[in-house]
């Protein structure tokens, strides 16, 4: 297990997607080897000529698919897992709403078809206190952007998860306010790291996951990176999010992975990376400092 | 015989459980975080299970109960320490600023650990030689027990994100515990307001 102090590490992470693809071959092959004493270090030799790209270990499959907050599905990490099993993802329609050129809902499969989906290794920090590093399979929310061309009134990008009570259980509850809803300055959905995902590890997203289609922000808090999306609307003004409604004083609009900025509540200083057993360092932007010039001159402890 | 050993099988099984657990990697991704749940809601549903004696004994008749009493509270304690402990050695790793620090900034951790210190003394004062010693003051120590369950269940509310249902149904289950011993309170008060000089005699 590599275990890096945060000046180490390179602000981003983007994993190639032909070495990515190797080292599934190889971990694959480790795997069928079924030497479970084998594995460690044949995952450090795969470590090392990943090197370059992905230094962290992956979050084994099976945590990134049985552990979610996925407050539709219930409120315990566990409950995602077993509610969602039989959610119906297809057929799926995406709205493409307001200030845009070609305002439409397209059926799922139109509205993935321009985009070349590639594989990506992100680092994901909930705001509880926990993280993951996890291969998603998408295509940069960019690309979209300027497939749908917003206008000059287009300054802020909302997102909408389905509402359906009778397949969301939590939606039965007043958990949250539903639909759950979630927001991004324009500048921030153009940039090159945001994706909209559609698959993990090289497959489908599970249900639980977000299931067909997600947004991940890699440096954002995991509530940011909303789930089973049906909307995405081009907005003037910053949207309001369910969790804003739920505690404003607790969850902004901004929610940056930032160590310096407590929650009200608890630390963000640490985080305990799922697999490891110490707490480690939570890293400025969730490691990816790059796109602190999205913020230059912000006070981040007012727009937390 | 049979209620204690009843007792002690229903009180173990968490325990037991995480043990299994543990051991097996069954505790899920985030075994320290599952360990902390369990052991936190043991603490608190004995602690109410604890308050419920008294009020069962009182409207049941049925007297026997009480002997469960004791060791119900002595459980809910053992909880309440392996709650602290995971918290203080497999979730912070003995860093001891950083506990110092959550416990003067973070109120639901202030309120927890409150709870826990107005345990202490119940715990060590729970053996029949201090009953005797400590005479009708016993008593008044114990009442500390309905604070520590206040706190108890605010340190579970500040800690909810969203979704209070379940920290609800403690709520209330506790509400009606403790309303249940208002009027005997309020007897006994009166009683005592009759009586001034019988009052002085006991003391």
């Amino acid at each position: 297990m590599l275990i890096r102090r945060g000046s180490e590490i390179p602000s981003s992470e983007i994993t190639p997607e032909s070495v990515y693809l190797d080292r599934r071959k190889f971990m694959g092959a480790a795997a069928a080897g079924a030497a479970t004493a084998l594995i460690p270090g044949s995952l450090a030799a795969c470590e090392a000529d990943a090197a370059q790209a992905a230094q962290e270990e992956l979050t084994p499959y099976e945590d990134v698919t049985q552990y979610n907050n996925f407050y539709e599905f219930g409120v315990d990490k566990e409950d995602p897992a077993r509610n969602a099993k039989n959610f119906r993802t297809r057929p799926w329609s995406v709205a493409v709403e307001g200030h845009v050129a070609k305002p439409a809902t397209y059926d799922l499969e139109d509205f993935l078809r321009p985009h070349k989906l590639e594989d990506r290794v992100y680092r994901l920090r909930c705001v509880e206190g926990w993280s993951m590093v996890i291969p998603w399979r998408g295509f940069p929310l960019r690309d979209l952007i300027n497939r749908v061309q917003p206008t000059s009134n287009a300054k802020y990008v909302e997102f909408v998860t389905l509402h359906d009570p009778r397949q969301m259980p939590g939606q039965r509850a007043g958990i949250l306010a539903w639909p759950y809803n979630e927001g991004l300055r324009l500048d921030e959905a153009m940039h090159p790291l945001t994706l909209l995902v559609t698959g993990l590890y090289g497959r489908d997203l599970p249900n639980q996951n977000g299931a067909p289609l997600r947004l991940v922000v890699p440096w954002k808090y995991g509530f940011k990176s909303i789930k089973s999306i049906v909307k995405i609307r081009f907005v003037e003004q910053q949207p309001k999010t369910s969790w804003m409604k739920a505690a404003p004083d607790e969850y902004g609009f901004y929610a940056n992975v930032n160590p310096n900025v407590d929650h009200p509540r608890w630390s963000q200083k640490k985080e305990r990376r799922i697999g490891e057993f110490r707490r480690r360092d939570t890293l400025m932007f969730n490691g990816y400092t790059e796109v602190a010039s999205l913020y230059s001159g912000m006070d981040l402890r007012r727009y937390f | 015989m049979f209620l204690k050993a009843a007792l002690w099988v229903a009180c173990l099984a968490p325990a037991l459980w995480l043990t299994h657990g543990a051991l097996t990697d069954g505790l899920g991704a985030n075994p320290i975080e599952k360990i902390t749940l369990v052991t936190g809601k043991a603490a608190l549903t004995i602690l109410i299970v604890t308050l419920a004696v008294t009020p069962i004994r009182r409207v049941s008749g049925w007297n026997r109960i009480i002997q469960l009493r004791r060791p119900l509270g002595l459980f809910a304690f053992f909880y309440v320490v392996l709650h602290l402990l995971t918290y203080v050695t497999l979730d912070l790793y003995f860093d001891f600023a950083a506990v110092g620090e959550d416990i003067l900034k973070r109120p639901y951790i202030t309120v927890g650990f409150a709870a826990f210190l107005l345990l202490v003394p119940l715990a060590i004062t729970s053996t029949k030689g201090w009953i005797r010693r400590l005479g009708k003051r016993w008593q008044a120590l114990h009442s500390l027990v309905y604070v520590a369950s206040v706190l108890a269940i605010i340190h579970f509310l500040w800690k909810t994100k969203a979704d209070f249902r379940e920290v609800g149904v403690y709520a209330s289950v506790l509400g009606v515990l403790l309303l249940s011993r208002v009027p005997g309170w309020y007897t006994r008060r009166r009683m005592r307001a009759l009586r001034p000089n019988a009052q002085r005699v006991q003391t």
